[in-house]
């Protein structure tokens, strides 16, 4: 009976862990800094992690339907470094930012389908097929961009970077809302369980009649719009985009993210709000560990622990 | 009876899997030089026995003396290095080394300063190979070498090891007649080396033909253990399936009253798989596939389902000719498959039991947002008529017993409101009772006018449901037999190809 007890209990900390973490990170740092405390602060942590926060929602998908994507840092400098490409050859400034969005979103979603065809119709292990496209959109943005700094005079596109409303800036409302359309699509749509099922295991998916390298497919796809749409609002906040450093370790931070809310590795489950409590305390602890005054270079040190200790906790309730 | 020079001892094995005992106290002995023949039925113990001689489970209870020293606690490298090497029916060699490399996997020669000694491991390599005549370089590629020189190098594996008594499973499965009479030569010399064989088939010619004595399990109980000269095939079959009929098929399901032809087959041809497949099932029947396993039942039924796709014939569906591509396209059009592999085709074990029901007919519970009231309304309307043993709807299927487990996996297959249902070993590893309620409901379907195949490698099942069962061997069918010719060694015969040497 206590061994019962102790069981439920497990599973109730490993479903609300992350939240609890959050929770509890929240209310360390803001007693221990008052600089992390003030309300200013706080929003520029959720503007900070959205960039990479909006990629983190695909990758839970993608990562729930068993696979991996390496290459959406790149694609996002890519999808941004064309998008600003493509406003600068068009005169016009709304017109400009019009064929930007289309640009970016349409390179995102075309760079994504890429890997997804690899994966499923060239039944490339992803691991494999995403490094390579990794190498591939990186160095494709650097010969676009002259290895530089491409930037834009079109005023709206700065306009819409730095947009707030209600006090949450643009990204920030773009990660909270994508947060609950994609946590409403995993669990309460066909597709998300077919996500589900695909990752927890392929072949009782595809003799139970599901599509499952169309649903693989779907998920890289998805990913890689998102990763455009982070690359469109990466450029919007300065105007410019960077070839060489844009979306630079975003997708270890996507990953990471999906991981500390507790999405399996090994795929089949996860949840949207786990991914957003992720990337909240990533950035988190991010900013909290500058106010403290911790050396820049141990800050991933610290992001490696936590990532390393949210996976230990998690593994606890299955092997007992 | 047993003699104390004897290389193995077994008495009274028992071996449990949870509640179910596969094994019910087997004792045998087996002398040195001596090949010992394994029969039985698929199911009827011979690989959990194997298992449990080898090391790779350990018995429940019961002895196991082998060279006069005990065995049995479950433990591999204890039975290998006491001279206990077993040749599975999948080789287990690497591809990428080389035939000397494989030898000597695990025991590798080394020189004084601890590098691999390439010069006496090649030697020693060759001289194995050559005594038992393999011409197979030590140089090669396991990777590029036959089916039969991959056995040989697996040989020559075992008589690395000291080996004392060799367990050979289905070895002459993958070899063409030339290949099993060469191997039949060297396993003669092995036992006159002094080395005893332990060599399970399902080809009664072969044990008949090969060893010294034959032991005949049935139902994990050991029913004969004769010299071979003693036995001849047609005894040996007999003596396989001879058991009395159970009580749980009362009566069998009544004839179909129409003749409406539900599914029929022509000439299917699958690559490699399937030969020239012609049946026909008629509306509310249940047409039993029989045969052993490897026989292609599983295929054709994979192939009906629209996994695998044939390279010839037609398939028709009340009488409009399909040609599924994908499980999809078969579902819609009414056909369900129950995969024998429950756990790695069948279900999702992390997943709910709802959420399993629901899993290919999820498109009725969409408008568009999943509605999980209606699916747990489902998910509980099956587990109240099935009786699974669950708590909730939202109890993950890994904490249900194989027999609920199985039930989930019907209702999957149900809950798409098939017309042709293909079972696939439907009563495989699940106790008693569940089997009792599996069979009742398939004949409440074929009541309704549903139409099945029943693909089963438990005879006793077959016979008790069906009034008409195709038997199948290599890939194609062997014959059919129906009412009044239906019994066990009918079966057999079919499905070994005994009846047609003779």
């Amino acid at each position: 009976m206590s061994d019962n007890k102790r069981r439920h209990l497990l599973q109730w900390l490993s479903a609300y862990g992350p939240y609890l973490a959050l929770a509890a990170l929240l209310l360390l740092c803001c007693i221990s800094s008052p600089g992390f405390r003030k309300p200013q602060n706080l929003l520029n942590i959720t503007r900070q992690v959205s960039y990479s926060g909006i990629i983190a929602l695909g990758m839970t998908f993608v990562i729930v339907a068993g696979g991996i994507d390496l290459s959406v840092g790149s694609l996002l400098a890519f999808a941004g470094t064309l998008g600003i490409l493509a406003m600068n050859a068009v005169g016009d400034s709304w017109g400009g930012l019009c064929v930007a969005i289309v640009v970016s979103l349409g390179a995102g979603l075309l760079g994504g389908a890429l890997n997804g065809a690899l994966i499923n119709v060239g039944r490339l292990p992803p691991f494999i097929a995403t490094l390579g496209t990794m190498s591939i959109f990186r160095s494709l943005t650097l010969q676009i961009a002259h290895a530089g700094t491409l930037t834009t005079s079109n005023p709206h596109y700065g306009d819409m970077g730095g947009a707030v409303f209600l006090g949450l800036s643009l990204p920030s409302w773009f990660l909270f809302v994508l947060t609950a359309l994609g946590a409403a699509i995993l669990q309460r749509t066909r597709f998300g369980r077919h996500v589900c099922a695909t990752g927890s295991n392929e072949r009782v998916a595809r003799y139970a009649a599901i599509r499952t390298r169309w649903v693989s497919f779907a998920t890289y796809a998805m990913v890689g719009l998102l990763a455009g749409l982070s690359g469109l609002l990466l450029g919007g906040r300065l105007s410019s985009i960077s070839s060489s450093t844009a979306g630079q370790s975003y997708e270890l931070d996507a990953i990471a993210a999906a991981i500390i809310g507790g999405t399996a590795m090994s795929g089949g489950k996860g949840s949207l709000a786990g991914t957003l409590a992720g990337v909240l305390i990533l950035g988190i602890i991010a900013n909290v560990l500058v106010m403290w005054g911790v050396s820049a270079n141990l800050q991933d040190t610290v992001k490696g622990v936590v990532i390393i200790a949210a996976v230990l906790l998690q593994r606890k309730p299955e092997t007992t | 009876m047993s003699f104390p020079g004897d290389t193995l001892v077994v008495q009274d094995l028992r071996k449990s899997y949870g509640t179910v005992e596969i094994l019910h106290g087997v004792s045998l002995s087996l002398g040195a030089g001596e090949i010992l023949g394994l029969v039985g039925e698929n199911g009827a113990g011979k690989s959990t026995f194997i298992k449990c001689l080898n090391g790779v489970t350990r018995p429940s209870s019961g002895t196991i003396c082998f060279c006069g020293k005990p065995l049995g606690d479950g433990d591999v490298s204890t039975a290998i290095s006491a001279g206990l090497i077993t040749i599975p029916q999948e080789f287990n060699l690497v591809p990428d080394l080389s035939v000397a490399e494989n030898i000597f996997l695990g025991q590798e020669p080394v020189n004084r300063f601890g590098w691999l000694d390439k010069k006496t491991m090649h030697a020693r390599a060759e001289a194995l190979l050559t005594r038992l005549g393999a011409k197979v370089s030590p140089e090669q590629n396991v990777g590029t070498l036959s089916v039969a020189a991959k056995q040989m190098v697996e040989f020559a594996k075992a008589l690395a090891y000291d080996c004392k008594l060799l367990i050979l499973d289905e070895p002459t499965t993958v070899l063409n007649q030339n290949e099993v009479e060469t191997l039949f030569q060297v396993l003669r010399t092995l036992r006159d080396a002094g080395t005893s064989l332990l060599f399970v088939s399902h080809k009664l010619r072969e044990i008949i033909t090969l060893c010294d004595k034959v032991a005949v399990l049935r139902d994990g109980e050991l029913v004969a253990l004769s010299p071979t000269s003693e036995v001849d095939e047609q005894e040996l079959a007999r003596r396989m399936v001879g058991r009395n009929p159970s009580q749980m098929f009362s009566e069998k399901p009544a004839a179909p009253a129409e003749n409406e032809v539900a599914l029929e087959v022509e000439h299917l041809d699958v690559e490699g798989v399937l030969h020239d497949v012609s049946f026909q099932l008629r509306r509310g029947e249940i047409l039993g596939f029989a045969g052993l396993v490897g026989a292609g039942r599983t295929e054709l039924a994979e192939t009906i389902y629209g996994i695998r796709h044939p390279s010839a014939g037609h398939i028709r569906l009340f009488g409009s000719e399909v040609r599924f591509a994908n499980p999809g396209q078969a579902l819609a059009a009414g056909v369900a498959y129950l995969p024998e592999d429950r756990q790695g085709t069948g279900i999702l074990t992390s997943f709910p039991l709802a959420a399993n029901v629901t899993l290919s007919s999820l498109q009725q519970y969409c408008h568009p947002a999943i509605s999980c009231t209606r699916e747990n309304a489902k998910a509980q309307e099956y587990i109240h008529s099935f009786a699974i043993k669950a708590q909730s709807p939202q109890d993950l299927l890994q904490n249900l017993s194989g027999g609920n487990q199985q039930k989930v996996s019907i209702a999957k297959c149900l809950d798409t409101h098939p017309r042709v249902f293909l079972f696939d070993e439907p009563t495989r590893g699940i106790d008693i009772q569940a089997k009792a309620e599996v069979y009742v409901f398939i004949r409440s379907l074929v009541a309704q006018g549903m139409s099945c195949i029943l693909i089963s490698s438990d005879l006793e099942e077959v016979i008790g449901l069906c009034r008409r069962i195709a038997v199948m061997r290599d890939g194609t069918i062997a014959g059919f037999v129906q009412d009044d010719q239906i019994s066990e060694e009918s079966i057999m015969f079919l499905a070994t190809g005994v009846e047609k040497k003779k």
